[in-house]
């Protein structure tokens, strides 16, 4: 088992689709206990980071240690020592929920009886023992996902791999899904969870690790990198857009930072740290100088933030992603 | 109390083996289990073929001629027969396929479970169903007065034939499900059944084709299998002019084993490189 202290840790992970690099010089340790965010847009290489981790991809550089165990060289005890949960809800779809378990637990070598005694277990844990004789087809998306972690579950391993575990779900489905993950966390699950969404690594990750262009970019806390892009946004919409140029200007004047502007939708966007104190002075300073304010509102920085923040801007990213992504 | 295989050290050799019949069992159950969910498709599946058999053996079959004279619903047996094993590779492709795409190969790929148990699974699963089939469209022949007029063992080994071409086109159902991805792959493959059925020898002589296409009808696998069939079964209109067709049992032995030879190695190399 492991004795580093980290659950999983990757060194220079490398793999290649082609010309294209989709993970290069991947660096990463989440300790044991834990739950890691990888947070970063379509291609950033994050399910491919944990294809590689889950053994279902082989990288062509550099290791990759989870559970104590090298995912190279001991993919079969790797395999005994994790959970994966897929962008698809990988099960049966005609099976019923209960006959998906049983089936993934005989494969797990529980024995029938076990096998069917956990799939019970596992039901009534992910609320799904009322609808765990209906077929899978019958369900809806937020009770598939769960179906999906429930199975993820069978040997209660101790790392957990989710990817994307809420894309495609309406709020309702999302905030199931992220119920039943909490309740995971609170054993001694370690979890690895990838996301383009920042709200959820935030409400999920202890830790978040930021990936673009196939490596990890920056790391910390929800916190401590929310800190770095300079705090939450203050975003002022104004009444008319003549006065756009003078309100940006006074804004920036009274925030100490430079504020971006958006003439279509008459806004303006600045980072703030001291929030209710920017708030309330920005606030009077438009009204002092007679400024007709349509919308005044503080919100979290938007992940495009974040990246514009982290990678500096727009460095063709988008085009060679779709690269990556179609040579799949 | 689930972690006892987990920590219990390394299984042994006769633990994998056990291991990977268990697993392959518990893939072909799952379909097994799909048929008792879902009795229609199971039925209609079932249905088709022997409506093959009713159409061509009622609507078109007054206007065929057997070579060398004969009946036609006993000419035409065999060839349903060896349909039958042609249409199961839809089913294959479909099975295998779905299963990729919905991230459900991914997740047998994560488990602990016997890498081979996947395909092994799906062949017997598949194997299974063509047997039914199969036994299905006998009692069908039957009754619309096709029989064997061979010994017992002869009629086996027709079997036997038609069941080995079916498990070579397993290989190649595999291959297909997973080198070709969504639904366009299920398409293209119930789209080239009816071809391949039709130039061949299943429901027409070849030697009734222009020249050239009757030598192409007569090189295809299935042409063997089902001129096999008619010579163990004792049916009318099989031998003819050339070499294939006159060592059509050799071939319909040699043809499934050289599917096979070419086809089970590409289904592991695929199945390899889904771990690129």
């Amino acid at each position: 088992m492991d004795t580093t202290g980290y659950a999983v840790t990757a060194h220079g992970l490398g793999k290649r689709y082609g010309r294209s690099w989709a993970l290069r010089g991947f660096d990463l340790e989440v300790p044991t206990g834990s739950v890691c965010g990888l947070l970063g847009p379509n291609g950033a290489g994050k399910t491919t980071a944990v294809r590689v981790l889950t053994t279902l991809l082989r990288a062509d550089e550099g290791t990759a240690r989870v559970a104590g165990h090298d995912v190279a060289a001991e993919g079969d005890a790797v395999r005994r020592s994790i959970g994966l949960v897929g962008q698809n809800a990988a099960v049966d779809e005609v099976l019923s929920g209960r006959q998906n378990l049983e089936m993934f637990g005989r494969l797990y070598h529980l024995g029938a009886r076990r096998a069917a005694a956990r799939a019970d277990e596992l039901l009534e844990r992910f609320r799904l023992a009322d609808t765990g004789r209906k077929p899978v087809s019958a369900y809806s998306g937020g009770m598939r996902r769960r179906l999906d972690l429930a199975a993820s579950m069978i040997l209660s391993p101790p790392v957990l791999f989710l990817d994307e575990p809420t894309v495609g779900l309406d709020p309702r489905g999302r905030n199931e899904v992220w119920s039943a993950v909490r309740a995971l966390v609170e054993g001694d699950t370690t979890v690895l969870l990838t996301t383009q969404y920042l709200e959820e690594a935030d409400q999920l990750a202890d830790r978040i690790s930021v990936v673009d262009s196939g490596r990890v970019i920056a790391e910390g806390t929800p916190e401590e990198l929310k800190s770095r892009l300079g705090g939450d946004r203050l975003d002022v919409v104004l009444h008319d857009d003549a006065a756009l140029d003078g309100a940006a200007d006074l804004v920036g004047r009274v925030v100490g930072a430079r504020p971006g502007t958006e003439a279509d939708t008459r806004r303006i966007s600045v980072g703030v740290t001291d929030r209710v104190a920017a708030l309330t002075e920005v606030a009077r300073a438009l009204e002092e100088h007679g400024i007709a304010v349509e919308d005044l509102a503080l919100r979290r920085p938007t992940l495009d933030e974040v990246f514009l923040h982290l990678t500096g801007g727009g460095d063709g990213r988008d085009e060679r992603d779709e690269r990556v992504e179609e040579s799949r | 109390m689930n972690d006892t295989v987990v920590r219990s050290g390394g299984p042994t050799a006769t633990d994998r083996f056990l291991w990977a019949l268990a697993d392959g069992w518990t893939i072909t159950r799952r379909d097994l289990v799909h048929w008792t969910r879902q009795p229609g498709q199971l039925v209609v599946g079932l249905l088709f073929p022997v409506a093959m058999v009713l159409m061509f053996g009622f609507l078109f079959g007054g206007a065929m001629t057997v070579p060398g004279g004969g009946d036609y619903r006993e000419f035409l047996m065999p060839g349903m027969f060896a349909m039958a094993m042609v249409f199961g590779v839809g089913e294959t492709v479909t099975a295998v396929s779905g299963d990729a795409a919905r991230g459900v190969t991914d997740r047998f790929r994560s488990m602990p479970m016997a890498p081979s148990a996947v395909v092994v699974g799906r062949c017997a699963a598949d194997m299974l169903r063509s047997a039914i089939t199969l036994a299905l469209l006998v009692a069908c022949g039957l009754l619309v007065g096709w029989q064997w007029h061979g010994t017992p063992g002869g009629a086996a080994a027709g079997i036997g034939l038609l069941l080995l071409l079916r498990f070579a086109l397993v290989w190649v159902g595999v291959y297909v499900g997973l080198a070709v991805r969504g639904e366009g792959a299920v398409t293209a493959v119930h789209t080239l059944e009816f071809p391949l059925g039709f130039l061949s020898n299943a429901f027409v002589a070849t030697a009734s084709m222009p020249l050239w296409l009757g030598a192409v009808a007569d090189w295809n696998p299935l042409s063997s299998t089902v001129a096999a069939t008619r010579e163990l079964f004792g049916n009318p209109g099989w031998g003819g002019e050339s070499w294939i067709a006159q060592n059509a049992v050799l071939m319909a032995v040699v043809w499934p084993l050289a599917i096979t030879a070419v086809f089970f190695p590409l289904c592991v190399r695929r199945f390899r490189a889904l771990g690129g």
